[in-house]
């Protein structure tokens, strides 16, 4: 149950920013995981964040259920239509992050190899 | 000679039997005597025949003549070829006499012959032994005709006729040319064909009387095809309910460690762009950001209404002022106008008389035609109000100085107006004579139109209709005043309100007759109307009830409120539905049946509630008041009637009639009201006060009107014929601009689109001018962030509000603390003793007397020096 707290774990690039699970043991991945979202959502002009497997079923959403299916199966489709766009260029590079500007908001994508992470941020002007 | 006759009938009858060559023959014994043939001597059993010369026969006939018994054959001797004939001597009288010639050399030589053969065969079968078959090869005999070959002739075929043998030849030159083929209609060249037509034949009817059926129960199948685009066969799937995980396995995942790993990963990249966006905005482009304007149209400068067009009424003989205006909300160009006679009320009772000789009219004014107004309704009184029907426009509804409402249906005179169009007289009627050639009976052109129906004297208003509405054709309401949905598509309500405190709601469908006998008294009071009148609202004529009515009381006090004007939740809408309304009448026109014409009765009972819906609304009075209020009428405990709701606020805020409450066509429930002296803006969510309340005006204001096309703007008319434009974007304590129109006190505004880049405004004055401006760019073009800072600023206002109610509360509390203070203060200066307040006093003269010498120092009136030992002694 504690071996995957510290081990695994990669350096933070920005201590600033990441506030991070440092206690060991602390909680179950389960509050970590909901802790981590529930961070990421605070942020000024987050409208809705979701964790989407690689098939595009969602799996914590903080949207309803119908947003939440669609964007996860369009933005599904597209990043995996960019990831391979970046490989038939250049087969060693990869996608890292994925962000779509619009009118309205702003979609940011962190890919995977299993999952995805959606959100939808109002970039107040 | 009886026997032998007899005989020879035997004899006869043979013959044609047997042989037709044997012809028996008596011989006595004289002719046997003679002929040497007697029986038994010449002729013998081996012998029975004698051949006789045809001479001998001769020379018998001549010499015994009839008595010859070769008489009877004589013809047949004299026919016979050869010399000698057979006689031969018939012992069995076989032919029935003893004799019998043989007349053929034929039957002769058979005679002689055969029995020769028959001794043969005889001695051939002697020598023959029986059980050996000796082949004998068929002889050939002659053919005997049995009669067959007649059959065989009627069947065979032969030709009746001859062939005909045709020859068809070409000139060589024309085999191998090249042919030319072509099209030809063949029943339009002569004999081009020959046509065997059928024809039912009789003979081949057949009436089957038996069928052979066989059935069988098989699984209903249906064949469906349809034809489709079909560039190439691909794989296509459709799935209509998205795949989701169920709660534990989500759970599950949840707890799995790559996603817990995952998310450690991702988040920090994530949380790096978040920041990023709130940081700064990196797309914004500050150049176009700069400008506030696109490229405007027309000259920026120009900031005023530019005078149109106007119109004026010259052929009424009284004077007459503009009450109402209202554009035709479907053709361009085309305006109503009501008027009514300028008179006080004393001076309309005293000239009574001859007001009702004058009809009063409603003008309807085309762009085209500035003299002749196009078409002239007629009705009973003075038409304070009238609005035009939402759904069609033909239909108008107007309310009276009698409290009546007046209805007009212009559907026949429809395509009169509708051919008129704006800027040129291109139409033949329209000329421009001066003045003195014109006469009223000229005046062919604009037809007086009367009322269709006028409401119910006793049970309508009993004062002047002060303003009038269309409810909008989503919704309907009923006597108690709940709110169902309208499913006839149609506007078939009305709400009124009067100087009688009261507002009605109307309804213009037909009433279910409620017994037989009100029916008999209406047949008994039907009065004919005349023939170019439309039937359309009959039904209404002077029997018209209101559906509702509710009235603002303010309590126990016999003084009701006095409405001048409400605002409805939906009217905003009807402003913004120019196109809808074409297409709907578009569509009317399509179809034959003009739902006016044929209004069903109310259903009450089968419509669906519609919930949640806000039947509040707002009432302008007469005392400058602004009343919210709910129309929906709630059963008395104590008395068990319908009574109306108490408003829900009301605030006393103009210092005279309020004359417009208008919603503003980009909020819901922003409304402006313009009454006495001072201008109000108001949220209807927000009930402490107004948003915005402007201070006194130099001038009264008259009327008002929101701008249709900028959020921020409206225009205010003034009592000296000044419009006053407010631009809360500019300031919002004094108009932003201010222009005079005419001389006296405008009386109605009403502003309207024709297109992007046209906009009018009517202005109605006193003295029955009708006065078209149009806007210029400026005021008609909103900024780009124009709606956005209308609403903060509402915002702002809203929370202002806000504020001060707080202030206001603490305030309170704090005036409680200070009066609380002062109370305790008040109880401390009891105590004083009257000791100390003697010293008081001494200190407070001497101080006083100090005051004095310095004041008098400064004033020069005292000498410097003295000041000097003064400040010794202190």
């Amino acid at each position: 149950m504690n071996e995957w707290t510290k081990t695994d774990r990669e350096p933070d690039p920005l201590p600033s920013s990441l506030p991070g699970p440092t206690a060991p043991g602390l909680g179950e991945p389960q509050a970590e995981v909901e802790e981590t979202l529930k961070r990421i959502q605070s942020h000024k002009g987050v409208i809705g964040t979701m964790v989407v497997n690689a098939e595009g079923i969602p799996i914590r959403t903080t949207l309803d259920n119908s947003t939440t299916v669609q964007y996860a199966g369009l933005l599904h489709h597209l990043t995996m239509k960019a990831k391979s766009t970046v490989r038939d260029i250049d087969p060693q590079n990869d996608l890292t992050f994925l962000r779509i500007r619009s009118k309205k908001h702003e979609i940011m994508v962190a890919p995977d190899k299993e999952y995805l992470l959606i959100v939808i941020q109002n970039p107040c002007e | 000679k009886t026997p032998s006759q007899k005989k020879k009938k035997e004899k006869k009858r043979k013959q044609e039997e047997g042989h037709p060559e044997i012809y028996p023959l008596v011989l006595t014994t004289k002719t046997q005597e003679i002929f040497n043939c007697r029986i038994d001597e010449d002729i013998t059993d081996e012998q029975p025949y004698k051949l006789i010369n045809k001479e001998d026969i001769f020379e018998d006939l001549r010499n015994r003549a009839a008595v010859s018994d070769f008489h009877p054959v004589k013809k047949i001797v004299q026919e016979y070829p050869g010399n000698e004939l057979l006689l031969v001597y018939d012992k069995d009288f076989k032919y029935g006499l003893n004799f019998y010639l043989i007349g053929t050399e034929e039957g002769k030589e058979n005679y002689l012959n055969p029995p020769e053969v028959s001794e043969e065969q005889e001695e051939y079968k002697e020598y023959i032994p029986e059980d050996v078959y000796i082949y004998k090869p068929p002889v050939s005999k002659p053919w005997v005709s049995l009669g067959s070959e007649k059959e065989i002739e009627e069947e065979s075929v032969t030709e009746s006729t001859k062939q005909i043998t045709y020859m068809i030849s070409r000139k060589r030159s024309e085999f191998g040319a090249p042919i030319k083929f072509s099209d030809q209609n063949a029943s339009s060249v002569k004999d081009a064909y020959i046509e065997c037509t059928a024809y039912p034949d009789k003979n081949f009817t057949l009436k089957q009387l038996e069928k052979d059926v066989g059935m069988q129960v098989i699984p209903q199948i249906k064949d469906i095809s349809t034809q489709t685009k079909w560039t190439y066969p691909k794989n296509a799937t459709t799935q209509y309910y998205p795949r989701e995980f169920s709660e534990e396995e989500k759970e599950t995942l949840k707890q799995s460690k790559p996603l817990v790993d995952f998310l450690n990963n991702a988040s920090i990249s994530v949380e790096i762009a978040l920041q990023q966006n709130e940081i700064t905005n990196t797309f914004i482009d500050d150049w176009k950001h700069l400008a506030e304007e696109e490229g405007t149209f027309g000259d920026k400068t120009d900031t005023h209404l530019k005078e149109y067009q106007s119109f004026t009424d010259l052929h009424s003989p009284t004077e007459k002022m503009i009450t109402c205006v209202s554009w035709h909300p479907t053709i361009y160009g085309l305006i109503a106008v009501s008027v009514a006679v300028r008179l006080s009320f004393e001076d309309r009772v005293h000239f009574s008389g001859k007001l009702l000789l004058q009809p009063s009219l409603i003008l309807f004014w085309s762009f085209s035609d500035p003299i002749h107004p196009q078409l002239m309704l007629e009705s009973p009184d003075d038409i304070f109000c009238f609005k035009f029907c939402p759904s069609d426009p033909n239909i108008i509804a107007g309310g009276c100085i009698n409290g009546q409402i007046v209805m007009w249906d212009i559907t026949a005179h429809a395509d009169r107006i509708e051919n008129v169009k704006a800027g040129g007289s291109r139409s033949k009627k329209a000329t421009l004579k001066p003045m003195f050639l014109l006469e009223p009976e000229s005046n062919k052109e604009a037809m007086y139109i009367r009322h269709c129906a006028v409401s119910s004297i006793e049970n309508g208003h009993k004062k002047v209709i002060t303003d009038i509405h269309w409810l909008s054709d989503t919704f309907e309401i009923n006597r108690m005043g709940s709110v169902f949905e309208n499913r006839s598509g149609i506007c078939c309500q009305l709400v009124t309100c009067s100087a009688d405190c009261t507002i009605c709601f109307w309804d213009i469908r037909p009433q279910k007759p409620l017994t037989p006998q009100t029916t008999e008294k209406k047949k008994e009071e039907s009065i004919e109307i005349p023939f170019d009148v439309p039937s359309t609202f009959l039904h209404l004529d002077l029997s018209w009830k209101p559906l509702t009515k509710v009235r603002l009381s303010k309590g126990e006090t016999s003084l009701d409120h006095c409405p001048t004007k409400i605002s409805l939740k939906e009217d905003h809408l009807l402003c913004k539905t120019q196109d809808k309304v074409l297409a709907q009448s578009k569509t009317a026109k399509a179809e034959e049946m003009n739902p006016y014409h044929n209004l069903e009765s109310r259903m009450p009972n089968l419509l669906k509630p519609i919930d949640d819906f806000c039947t509040k609304f707002f009432v302008g009075t007469e005392e400058g008041e602004v009343i919210y209020t709910d129309w929906k009428m709630e059963k008395d405990p104590e008395t068990g009637r319908l009574m109306p709701k108490k408003p829900v606020s009301l605030h006393t805020i103009h210092d005279g009639i309020v004359h417009t409450i208008q919603r503003s066509p980009f909020y819901d429930d922003i409304i402006l009201t313009v009454g006495g002296w001072n201008v109000a803006i108001w949220k209807e969510s927000v009930m402490t006060g107004p948003l915005l309340q402007s201070c006194c005006a130099p001038k009264r204001y008259t009327s008002g009107h929101w701008s249709l096309t900028r959020p921020g703007v409206f225009y205010i008319g003034r009592e000296d014929g000044y419009i006053d434009i407010w631009d809360l974007l500019e300031k919002t304590h004094e108009p932003a601009q201010s222009q005079n129109i005419c001389i006296t006190m405008i009386t109605c505004i009403k502003p309207w689109i024709f297109s992007p880049k046209q906009q009018f405004i009517a202005i109605a004055d006193y003295y029955g001018t009708l006065h078209i401006l149009e806007i210029p760019w400026t005021l008609s073009r909103p900024s780009t962030n124009e709606m956005t800072s209308i609403n903060h600023y509402f915002e702002r206002e809203v929370k202002h509000l806000e504020y001060v109610e707080q202030r206001k509360k603490i305030r309170e509390q704090e005036k409680k603390e200070m009066e609380q203070e002062m109370a305790k203060k008040k109880v401390k200066i009891y105590q004083k003793s009257k000791e100390q307040m003697e010293a008081e006093l001494k200190m407070d003269y001497e101080s006083y007397l100090e005051l004095e010498k310095t004041v008098l120092i400064n004033l020069g009136l005292i000498r410097v020096t003295e000041k000097g030992s003064y400040s010794d002694v202190m």
